[in-house]
């Protein structure tokens, strides 16, 4: 586990589910702190694509929350929704609606419900985040938009190629 | 991307998970039926007609030895799935390496300002 702990493990536990899995080399409140704090999100949640361009977080079962990122590419995604259950340096449940949702595709289908949870052992924390989809359908198309990201890292790197070989 | 009704076939084998938890025993290498029925704690019918799933999909192969039937992980059939996961699972690879810099930075701020006191 320790050795293997740098790449998020996802799997695919039902027909509705995504499960994601990293362990962290810190204690869980700075994890936690990380997780839930505007200015820190900014700096992770881009995952290298892009740039995080809104965190609004209201941390209390109910309170709101919204992400938006700008991707190299220049598009626009943001996500929103509603915490559920907020258990400080534990369990983080909120809903999660996808705001580029095709014409025609209905707000609960583009929700999921999130649970997030964080474990200390030997001041190391393992993140677990739970994906629950309404539909197979909507699990699948989830996992899909990662399809898309892999295939964007693809063309960015042909793009560096092709400069490179522009070179004389 | 869309997938083709044999991989579907296999997601739908994969979901089950007691089917998982076989596959889980099989990675560790070949076994009979009464291991996995050892290993997995369910009657041996239901142990059969799970891998008879999983031949169908080609996720598990099975060969004679002598009176014993062996089974084994084909991970071909698998390929798709792992694939499929494979660019989800980067995006948040690279996402917690980013955490990983934020914690890095956090743990310095902390260990600095006990220094200081």
């Amino acid at each position: 586990m320790v050795a293997n702990s740098r790449t998020a493990t996802v799997t695919l536990p039902t027909d509705e589910e995504i499960l994601v899995t990293r362990e962290f080399d810190a204690p869980r409140e700075l994890v936690y702190r990380a997780w839930t704090t505007p200015e820190l999100v900014e700096r992770w949640w881009h995952a290298n694509r892009g740039e995080v361009t809104l965190v609004e977080i209201d941390l209390r079962v109910g309170g709101g929350w919204r992400y938006v990122m700008v991707a190299d590419g220049g598009m626009e995604v943001g996500f929103h929704g509603v915490y559920r259950e907020v258990v400080p340096n534990e369990r983080l449940v909120s809903t999660e609606t996808y705001e580029g949702v095709p014409e025609g595709v209905s707000e609960e289908d583009a929700t999921t419900l999130n649970t997030v949870t964080f474990a200390e052992s030997d001041g190391r924390t393992t993140v677990t985040l739970l994906v629950q989809a309404p539909s197979r359908a909507t699990r699948d198309a989830i996992v899909e938009s990662g399809m898309e990201d892999g295939l964007q890292d693809a063309l960015d790197l042909l793009e560096s190629v092709a400069i490179s070989l522009r070179s004389p | 991307m869309a997938r083709t009704a044999a991989t579907a076939d296999a997601f739908s084998a994969v979901a089950e998970p007691r089917r998982r938890e076989l596959l889980d025993a099989l990675a560790g290498g070949e076994r009979s039926v009464n291991e996995l029925v050892h290993a997995l704690g369910i009657a041996q019918p239901q142990v059969s007609k799970h891998l008879r799933v999983l031949r169908e999909v080609e996720a598990v192969a099975v060969r004679e030895d002598g009176r014993h039937r062996l089974y084994r992980l084909d991970g071909r059939a698998l390929k798709p799935i792992h694939d499929w996961v494979q660019a989800y699972e980067r995006t948040w690879s690279d996402r917690f390496g980013a955490l990983d810099e934020v914690l890095e930075e956090m743990q310095r701020e902390e260990e600095g300002a006990h220094g200081g006191e």
